[in-house]
């Protein structure tokens, strides 16, 4: 596959900064669309505001980038008037859950089709280092420099308990695994929610003595462990990545074809 | 699935911003940073051609090319 038919080459190289997991995310996408053979021009990548959210101007599809936390609202615009199409939504995890927090679980709930991959660097990059809904209790932030008293939220469980039909988490780390679960996701038909772990050398890993993106893309290799692996069991600390749920339900641009139908019958 | 045989490693030095995620996490440690801090394939002869390089890159800066391609 060439990497390069995908994406918009005049603006590379990108502003991502060296090592940034982003990027990664990137180079996953593109190899599970090369694999789903969707055409380019059947999807739509609609992003909101962050460094995750430049992604879609990378990226050689019908791209939308809009306001902070509400690329769901977008994508559910494009998506009730083109159900055809296929909507990708890329999120940082500021952007996703503290930003569009009512958007995404919202969207959770209707379960309408589309993809929601939350890019989890657990830092706000792009203002200079904020601590973010994900960053977690007792992290460091230019916000927090005596350490962060919030606790985080679990996406996976989030997600899960909004309702949302596939709920996975990948790593920027796995890479065989990541292009596999956005491939599953994308062709799932309802709403999939995507967590990809992606460090942030620049920001978390220099405000929480993390060392080097070698060395954070380590971290999420020892501290990651297959869902149900015997590991989990014996360090309970570990994260667990692979499909959390998948299940089918009604999907929302069908049942509001149905609701259109009834009414018309009525006219 | 016959055995991979390298043809090259296509580098883009333009891209390649030196975060040296493929040099430490390549299996065969074929690759290495040079004097200024882009990917170079030092030792190809001993490259396996996972293509876990490729697939790690940020910057999508390096391709595995391969006969079979």
């Amino acid at each position: 596959m060439a990497v390069r038919d995908y994406i918009r080459e005049r603006f590379f190289p990108h502003i991502w900064c060296p090592g940034c997991g982003h990027g990664i995310v990137l180079n996953g996408l593109v190899r599970a669309v090369d694999h789903l053979g969707l055409k380019k021009n059947d999807i739509v990548m609609v992003s909101g505001i962050g460094c995750s959210s430049r992604i879609a101007g990378y990226l050689d599809f019908h791209t939308l980038h809009t306001i902070h936390g509400r690329a769901l609202a977008f994508a559910i615009g494009v998506k009730m008037s083109r159900p055809d199409l296929t909507l990708l939504v890329p999120m940082g995890d500021g952007d996703a859950l503290s930003i569009g927090g009512n958007h995404f679980i919202h969207a959770c709930r209707r379960n309408i089709d589309m993809t929601a991959i939350v890019m989890n660097n657990r830092v706000y990059g792009m203002t200079g280092g904020q601590f973010s809904p994900l960053s977690g209790h007792g992290t460091m932030a230019t916000t927090a420099p005596y350490s962060n008293i919030d606790q985080e939220f679990d996406v996976v469980t989030l997600a899960t308990a909004a309702g949302a039909t596939f709920v996975a988490r990948a790593t920027a780390y796995h890479v065989q695994q990541l292009p596999d679960i956005l491939e599953e996701a994308i062709r799932h038909k309802g709403f999939s929610v995507v967590e990809v772990m992606t460090p942030c050398p620049t920001y978390f890993g220099r405000k929480n003595k993390e060392g080097s993106v070698v060395k954070m893309m380590d971290n999420l290799k020892t501290g990651t462990t297959p869902i149900g692996s015997k590991a989990k069991q014996e360090n309970p600390s570990l994260i667990e990545r692979g499909i959390f749920v998948k299940k089918e339900m009604p999907e929302y641009c069908a049942e509001y074809q149905k609701i259109i139908e009834r009414a018309m019958k009525g006219m | 699935m016959a055995k991979l045989k390298l043809k090259t490693h296509v580098i883009n030095r333009e891209w390649c911003k030196g975060c040296g995620i493929c040099v430490h996490f390549c299996p065969k440690k074929v690759l290495e940073l040079d004097e200024f801090e882009k990917v170079v394939a030092a030792r190809p002869q001993d490259c396996i051609c996972c293509k876990l390089c490729e697939l790690r890159c940020p910057d999508l800066a390096i391709e595995v090319q391969t006969e079979q391609d």
